[in-house]
């Protein structure tokens, strides 16, 4: 039954950083990361069957599927996240920039593809200590507090906070977590930042504040973003892998994947008849 | 009302009234050694008592300055050993260790902590008193850092894994080594967990008698320096009551308060510190 059916793959992701010649019709794209044909177990449990996409540049990606489809593990890949999990094992290749990221150390490449957790987790820490650690474990020679603060404006919290940097992180919202949890990630400058259900925790309000930082964060870097709200990767994402069951069914440009899906099952799901 | 019905009332009200007054027997045994305690010691604690040292046999007066500055010397030194290496064998377990070696250690401490003290004082007769050939305060603060170890281990081991997994995953996504999230997130995370694990330890240890008898053994006199016998309040307390004078028996109650004290001021800045709660500090 897996991967007997081929994804249905309308983007072209050849993995390069040169600009291969994109069937897009504006500007040509191209892929910062690359999954080959990666299969990933627990245990003896396969949780992704040959997964092969890619994740633009200075695009946003977005990963939707049902509960346990595995969209979190897939982009827990990305990082090397999974390799917290002892009994996780994955063959295929994963590239970035062209090249693969288990043959460089994970906690460089960690800096290169920052993530944003569930539910908010910033650390037992004030606001300005949480964003500046990053820099501090990587030894960075930027003057702190310049880059807490620019990071806390791209994270577009810098207002709500700059008073009371040095209070405890704990004392913020939910949303304002969250948002410190971005600044955080950003700090260090990531080329990649990946996102696991950021607003999942999260009230419409706070939701809909992340969701127009993550269209202006595009500026800085690439970002992926796993979903289960349907409306959220169509607002905000440029492409979307519908991942079912552990296999990469279809993946397309949003607007392609949500109006004119090509695969049944696709369509199924985001007309709402399972998930 | 039918039988039945009755019967059931009967027996839940019974069980309740029960079950309360063996509480309150258990309560009241409680209350009556520390009032006791308080009423004998502290007719018999006295400036001196604090200050001064025993006097020799038949000679009223006198004090157990020598006890009190030998137990503190004791557990301090017991801290030295007993601290470090629970709490690092505590982060092992906690954050390195796989199935099968974590239940070894873990068992193996638990079994350690169920080993009777005197048994402990045999180990670091052996170890340290016979090579040495004197009693002294290493020996004594030996044989109390080892019964500080397990007790110390399965705290940190407790309280560091109730730090959430989200915290480490957080900072290791931003390119934290395991060793450096464990340093600067997860143990910040737990501190508080752990000063209390230490402090309910040296608790714990404070009021040990049987593995001092023979490792620090006791001294009328003071003991200054780490290598020669030392007096320390529950050997005294034994040595004391067992001693056919008045004039001891009522400095062995003085002990007894002032051990219980000092027990009691650890107790309550260890639940003090924990009632602050856990993982939250202000900064």
């Amino acid at each position: 039954m897996h991967a007997s059916v081929r994804p249905v793959v309308s983007v072209n992701i050849t993995p390069s950083v040169s600009t291969a010649p994109s069937r897009e019709a504006q500007a040509p794209l191209c892929m910062r990361m690359n999954i080959a044909e990666m299969n990933f177990y627990y245990g003896s449990k396969q949780v992704l069957f040959d997964i092969t996409m890619g994740i633009g540049a200075s695009k946003v990606t977005a990963i939707i599927g049902p509960s346990g489809c595995g969209k979190s593990t897939l982009l827990r890949t990305l990082n090397r996240m999974h390799e917290t999990v002892r009994t996780a094992r994955l063959d295929g290749e994963i590239l970035l920039d062209g090249q693969s990221i288990f043959a460089q150390d994970v906690t460089a490449l960690r800096r290169r593809v920052g993530m944003v957790f569930q539910r908010p987790n910033p650390f037992p820490k004030s606001i300005f200590e949480n964003v500046a650690y990053g820099l501090r474990i990587n030894g960075t020679k930027i003057p702190l507090a310049e880059a807490v603060e620019r990071s806390l404006r791209n994270a577009a919290l810098w207002d709500e906070v700059k008073d009371q940097l040095h209070k405890s992180a704990f004392e913020l919202s939910g949303g304002q977590q969250q948002r410190l949890c971005i600044a955080r990630a950003l700090a260090v400058e990531p080329e990649v930042l990946l996102l696991d259900e950021p607003c999942s925790a999260l009230d419409p309000i706070s939701t809909a504040k992340i969701e127009e930082l993550l269209v202006e964060l595009k500026a800085l870097c690439t970002i992926s973003i796993v979903t289960h709200n349907m409306q959220q990767a169509a607002r905000v994402s440029d492409f979307t892998a519908f991942l079912l069951s552990g296999q990469l069914i279809e993946f397309s440009p949003t607007p392609q994947l949500f109006t004119k899906p090509a695969d049944p099952r696709t369509e199924a799901y985001i007309t709402g008849r399972f998930g | 009302m039918s039988t039945r019905l009755r019967w059931r009332k009967f027996v839940s009200h019974f069980m309740l009234t029960m079950t309360g007054v063996c509480a309150a027997i258990a309560v009241s045994v409680l209350f009556f050694i520390l009032g006791y305690l308080v009423y004998h010691g502290g007719t018999s604690i006295n400036w001196d008592f604090l200050t001064k040292l025993p006097t020799p046999v038949g000679e009223a007066g006198g004090g157990m300055a020598n006890a009190i500055v030998g137990s503190a010397k004791l557990l301090f030194l017991a801290s030295l050993l007993g601290v470090p290496f629970g709490f690092f064998g505590g982060i092992y377990l906690s954050e390195f260790s796989g199935g099968k070696i974590a239940f070894v250690v873990r068992y193996a401490a638990d079994l350690l902590n169920g080993v009777p003290s005197i048994v402990i004082g045999i180990f670091a007769y052996s170890l340290v008193v016979l090579p040495f050939k004197h009693y002294s305060t290493v020996a004594g603060s030996f044989a109390l850092g080892v019964m500080m170890i397990p007790i110390t281990l399965r705290s940190t081991e407790d309280f560091l894994r109730a730090v959430p997994r989200d915290l480490r995953e957080g900072a290791m996504a931003l390119g934290a080594s395991q060793w450096r999230t464990i340093v600067s997130v997860v143990v910040p995370a737990a501190y508080r967990g752990v000063i209390t694990a230490i402090l309910l330890a040296l608790a714990r240890v404070a009021g040990e008698t049987a593995p001092l008898l023979f490792t620090a053994f006791g001294n009328r006199f003071g003991s200054p320096g780490w290598n020669q016998p030392t007096a320390s309040l529950p050997v005294m307390i034994y040595t004391y009551a067992i001693a056919p004078y008045d004039d001891w028996h009522r400095q062995a109650w003085a002990a007894g308060l002032v051990l219980l004290g000092l027990i009691l001021v650890i107790n309550i800045a260890a639940r003090a510190i924990l009632a602050r709660g856990i993982g939250v500090p202000r900064s």
